[in-house]
């Protein structure tokens, strides 16, 4: 299959397409791109909901109820639930599908569950990527859940439209959470498993450690979060964080959404060319002769700097100048962007 | 980056006991493959669903009510009409010799009766999988 005629048979409606091309994304499919091309035009429609917060806080089970309510309410919902993979075996137990089982049987619903791999930042260009899919085959919600540790999970929630933190008490209380720097992004917040003890007393830490944030905050132009009571096993407040949830939407509709989003994608982009770059790079050197250059007694810079050097001078010889912009935010000190001796 | 063998461990039938399916999911995963389990009481309509939506290389049925003769061949016509007829199907449980090896001649994949190792069975999925693909390769 090309690209293009992946492409059409999505658009058709098709889902084995539909799940095909989400493998594609996964496995960094030589062919995606152009797929994406073609259904490029149609993404944007969805609204993209990330569903994040500690292991175990209910993220799955409040996920299938949200889904099941959002289906009451006339839309369709695609789902991406991401789980970790063992970093010792590279295989991975998916099971949040597990608690959204019956939503198997609604035709209007879609759920994929995706492995982090190695989480080289691949992870959130594929979760990203899955998401465009999605977009394009016509869901009007797409609804990502993963859990809130590392750095690649926390690029796949920043890259959505609103994102909900969900905590749960017993797992710590709010002002961990502030620490945890879990508030920063979250658009909504959810304490689930409101029908157990200490919920209550979680809300007031939440809202005052919310308080404590929208001091240091522009206020006028800045978004209340909604602190919002749920229980996933009672389906108690689902209602409520739909609400919140379009109340986020048609807050950012009357303000920038289109510049919110352009700016989610430049670090889309950055994401593709960071992976590009050490796809490139890693394939010509491997461990084996990384190990052989460090071991000729030569410093970590050095031997960055060798294999950086043809990428850097071709990059002066285009004439477009800093070849260091861009890269400052990758967070590799191993690539030694900064360090490198020239 | 090794393409991953993503795998749908199914429990269809009536039968409640899904430690077997949950132990073979485990040691799955820890030869390096993504597995996905959906619990108990799947009908074959709603494991083809899964199996399309995950877009899985395998599914490994488990099941322990002797409905085995019927369930599979159901399974796998649910499987073909998503156009998942490429899937490997094959799975394990209380599966007589006879009936597993009347099965493996109706095309079925390798069936695994009492007293599998599990191992053998991850041995076995991941061999068969590296041969598909290599030939996958060849024909492309
Ligand atoms: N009491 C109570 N328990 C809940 C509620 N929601 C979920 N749980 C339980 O919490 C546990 C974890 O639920 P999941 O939905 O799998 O949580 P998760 O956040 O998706 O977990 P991970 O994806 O593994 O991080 C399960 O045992 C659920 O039954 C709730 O509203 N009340
Ligand atoms: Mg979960």
């Amino acid at each position: 299959m090309t690209g293009p005629e992946i492409a059409e048979r999505l658009l058709r409606g098709e889902l084995f397409a539909l799940s095909r091309l989400i493998s594609w994304a996964e496995n960094a499919h030589p062919a995606f791109a152009d797929a994406l091309a073609a259904i490029y035009p149609r993404v944007g429609k969805a609204w993209r909901v990330g569903v994040t917060g500690p292991p175990g806080a209910g993220k799955s089970s409040l996920s299938n109820e949200l889904v099941a309510e959002l289906r009451r309410s006339g839309s369709t919902v695609g789902v991406l639930a991401i789980d970790p993979s063992s970093p010792f075996t590279g295989g991975a137990l998916l099971g949040d599908r597990i608690r959204m089982e019956e939503r198997t049987k609604d035709t209007g619903v879609f759920i994929r569950s995706m492995a982090s791999r190695d989480g080289h930042g691949g992870l959130a260009r594929a979760a990203v990527d899955a998401c465009d899919v999605m977009d394009a085959f016509g869901f009007g919600t797409v609804l990502v859940e993963t859990v809130g540790v590392g750095q690649s999970e926390y690029d796949v929630v920043a890259a959505t439209d609103t994102v909900v933190v969900v905590l749960c008490p017993g797992a710590g209380d709010g002002i961990q959470a502030l620490k945890a720097g879990i508030l920063e992004v979250a658009d909504v917040l959810v304490v689930n498993k409101s029908d157990l003890d200490g919920a209550e007393q979680l809300m007031l830490d939440l809202e005052d450690a919310l308080r404590l944030r929208s001091i240091r905050r522009d206020g006028e132009n800045s978004w209340d979060v909604p602190v919002v009571a749920c229980s996933s096993h009672q389906g108690t407040g689902i209602d409520a964080l739909r609400r919140a949830i379009e109340g986020h939407r048609a807050w950012l509709e009357t303000r920038d959404l289109v510049g919110m989003r352009s700016h989610k994608r430049v670090q889309q982009v950055r994401r593709i060319v960071r992976e590009r770059l050490e796809d490139e790079l890693w394939g010509r050197h491997d461990d084996g002769s990384l190990e052989s250059s460090l071991r000729a007694s030569r410093t970590p810079y050095d031997v960055a700097h060798e294999i950086l050097e043809p990428v850097l001078s071709s990059i002066h010889v285009a004439g477009t100048g800093r070849a260091e912009a861009g890269h400052a935010e990758s967070g590799h000190a191993g690539s030694g962007h900064k360090g490198v001796r020239s | 980056m090794a393409r991953k063998i993503r795998v749908l461990i199914g429990k269809p039938g009536l039968d409640g006991h899904d430690r077997g399916a949950k132990t073979i999911a485990a040691v799955l995963r820890d030869h390096g493959m993504e597995v996905i389990y959906t619990g108990l009481h799947q009908t074959p309509g709603m494991i083809a669903e899964t199996a399309l939506q995950e877009d899985v290389d395998v599914v490994g049925l488990s099941i322990l009510s002797g409905a085995h003769m019927t369930l599979f061949p159901r399974v796998r016509a649910e499987l073909e009409k998503r156009g998942m007829g490429h899937v490997l199907l094959t799975g394990g449980g209380i599966i007589p010799q006879e009936d597993s090896e009347a099965l493996e001649k109706e095309g079925f994949g390798k069936l695994f009766g009492p007293g599998t190792r599990t191992e053998d069975i991850a041995l076995w999925i991941q061999s068969t999988m590296e041969d598909r693909w290599k030939n996958e390769e060849i024909q492309a």
